[in-house]
């Protein structure tokens, strides 16, 4: 069955190519740094089961440490010219569209048929991780195509990868740091506090308070978090199920589905969210590191108060 | 009595984070202090993160599309998509980006998350159509307005398939939604909730269609 670590085989690969073609790079004033950086995400895809949990808590130290003393840099050779793209893409045409439409499309058509054919019941994708095993279909065939039609140099995926990669910078790893401050935190119990916190503040018999409460609990939350799966557990026990269920006698599956939709209005405005507000900020080249979650709060505030009067409209007056 | 302790950690990354010290520092003290509040031993608490770390890896899986897009971006993809844009007749920033929205919401709400994102979409076309559809009607725009439209580019993405993703029955945070109200006895289908997300989904749709429109008119008014 092909399953995450196929993947994972093929991410370490990647990254240790980028760790290689980074140490060749005397353009880069820090290229060790670099090719320290990508090397240790390398070992971690590639043997991070064989680490042990303080043998992979050894690893991210070392990530952070190498991020946290600015070891990273970037090279300075650009591979071709604007020049030379103009003169590339009036060439080549609208087909320059097609592999980049590839790994859609690849995820497209392989998701209707996994969901709808008999595939999913054939084993020979896992369906936990079959979004993720057609994004890498996708790559390897788009990879294919590119070097049939374009015949570009055979290093040229990679160098090119690792001046996108190096652009990104530390901001590759953050999603997955916040991703285990979060198992930290639910460890310490934080959780918890939270809920129990949350749950002192009792709004005195008002609905419509304790509709406003819920929904600030989980954009507050999710906040903290990162993601509001971490935050509706808590909030559904603190506030959810016990006031605005049991006691008021709301429609639960409004409860549940907007309070849920409440706090990805919370994603929208945090940097916790790494991997939707901070890496592409870096991606996209953004001179203020806050400047998604900018673009994003003026929809997020008014969205936060559409869900609030849904709650408590079509939870209790419908 | 409560611990109110461990709360330490989610401070810390709030100062952490408003004075701009390096992300990934302040997310790993954050970890360490809170898990020492927390009562756990340094070694625990540093397996623990360890342990999140290695089961997260899958989130680092989207950057496998690099190398496809930077190699296309060597042969001139970005210049060719402002070249189809400037070609279109009628597009404007905003328009560009509502159509970008729609479509994106529409697919999510079908269960196609994976089509759209930043690494595969935005940065290599959604974002150099939408600067070039800006560049065609207001002339060449200076740096923070470039990356105005950048940004809104990526934040349109994102509204889009948060607020599209629930529609569909057979995502992660409806199912987790069904198991957690489950645990307290009260029993609902994925179909009964996932209904619960289309009233939202059209307020997203309609409070982030009417920023994109009225950003045509920013954009004209900070071009004069």
């Amino acid at each position: 069955m092909i399953n995450l670590h196929w993947l994972y085989v093929l991410a370490g690969a990647m990254f240790a190519a980028f760790a290689i073609s980074s140490a060749r790079d005397a353009t880069n004033p820090k290229r060790w740094g670099n090719t320290a950086f990508w090397g240790l995400i390398a070992v971690s895809f590639w043997f991070g089961d064989f680490l042990g949990d303080i043998g992979n808590g050894i690893l991210v130290l070392a990530l952070v440490a190498i991020a946290g003393v600015h070891l990273l840099g970037k090279g300075s050779k650009p591979s071709t010219t604007v020049e030379e793209r103009e003169h590339f893409s009036d060439r080549l045409g609208n087909k320059l569209f097609l592999p980049a439409l590839i790994i859609p499309f690849v995820a497209f058509v392989g998701t209707l048929l996994f969901n709808y054919t008999p595939l999913k019941n054939s084993g020979l994708i896992d369906p936990k991780s079959v979004t993720l095993v057609l994004l890498g279909f996708g790559v390897i065939i788009a990879l294919i195509t590119c070097y049939l039609w374009l015949r570009p140099p055979v290093a040229a995926p990679v160098e090119e990868g690792r001046r996108l990669i190096d652009s990104i910078g530390w901001a590759v790893v953050l999603p997955q740091m916040l991703a285990s401050l979060g198992t930290v935190f639910a460890a310490a119990g934080v959780g918890t506090t939270i809920g129990a916190l949350a749950g002192t503040i009792i709004p005195s018999g008002s609905v419509f308070l304790a509709v406003l409460l819920y929904a600030l609990g989980m954009v507050i939350f999710t906040m903290i978090m990162g993601n509001a799966f971490a935050a509706f557990p808590v909030m559904a026990t603190a506030i959810g199920v016990p006031i605005l269920i049991q006691a008021d006698g709301g429609n639960p599956a409004v409860i549940g589905a907007v309070g849920m939709l409440a706090g990805f209005c919370g994603t929208l405005m945090t940097p916790m969210a790494a991997n939707f507000n901070i890496v592409p900020a870096a991606l996209l080249e953004l001179k203020n590191q806050y400047g998604v979650i900018k673009a994003q709060i003026p929809t997020a505030i008014p969205l936060l108060i559409a869900n609030v009067l849904i709650l408590y409209i079509a939870g209790f007056r419908l | 009595m409560i611990n109110y302790w461990p709360l330490l950690g989610i401070a810390l990354v709030v100062v952490g984070f408003a004075l701009r010290f390096n992300p990934l520092l302040v997310v790993a003290v954050a970890a360490i202090v809170t898990g020492l509040f927390g009562g756990m031993p340094f070694l625990k608490v540093l397996g623990t993160l360890g342990h999140g770390f290695n089961e997260n890896r899958y989130v680092s899986i989207i950057y496998l599309v690099l190398p496809v897009i930077g190699l296309l971006e060597r042969y001139g993809l970005q210049q060719r998509a402002r070249t189809m844009i400037v070609r279109m007749r009628g597009a404007t920033t905003g328009r560009l980006l509502l159509g970008y929205l729609a479509f994106r919401q529409i697919l999510a709400a079908l269960g196609l998350i994976a089509v759209g994102g930043h690494a595969q979409m935005v940065r290599p076309l959604v974002a150099p159509m939408a600067e070039a559809a800006a560049e065609k009607a207001h002339g060449k725009l200076d740096d923070a307005t470039t990356d105005r439209v950048r940004a809104m580019s990526a934040a349109t993405d994102n509204v889009g398939v948060f607020f599209g993703e629930d529609i569909f029955i057979a995502i992660a945070s409806i199912l987790l939604i069904q198991g957690s109200l489950a645990s307290f006895g009260i029993e609902l289908t994925p179909f009964e909730l996932s209904v619960w997300a289309i009233p939202t989904a059209i307020c997203a749709f309609l409070i982030h269609g009417s920023r994109l429109l009225l950003f045509d008119r920013q954009l004209q008014r900070s071009s004069r």
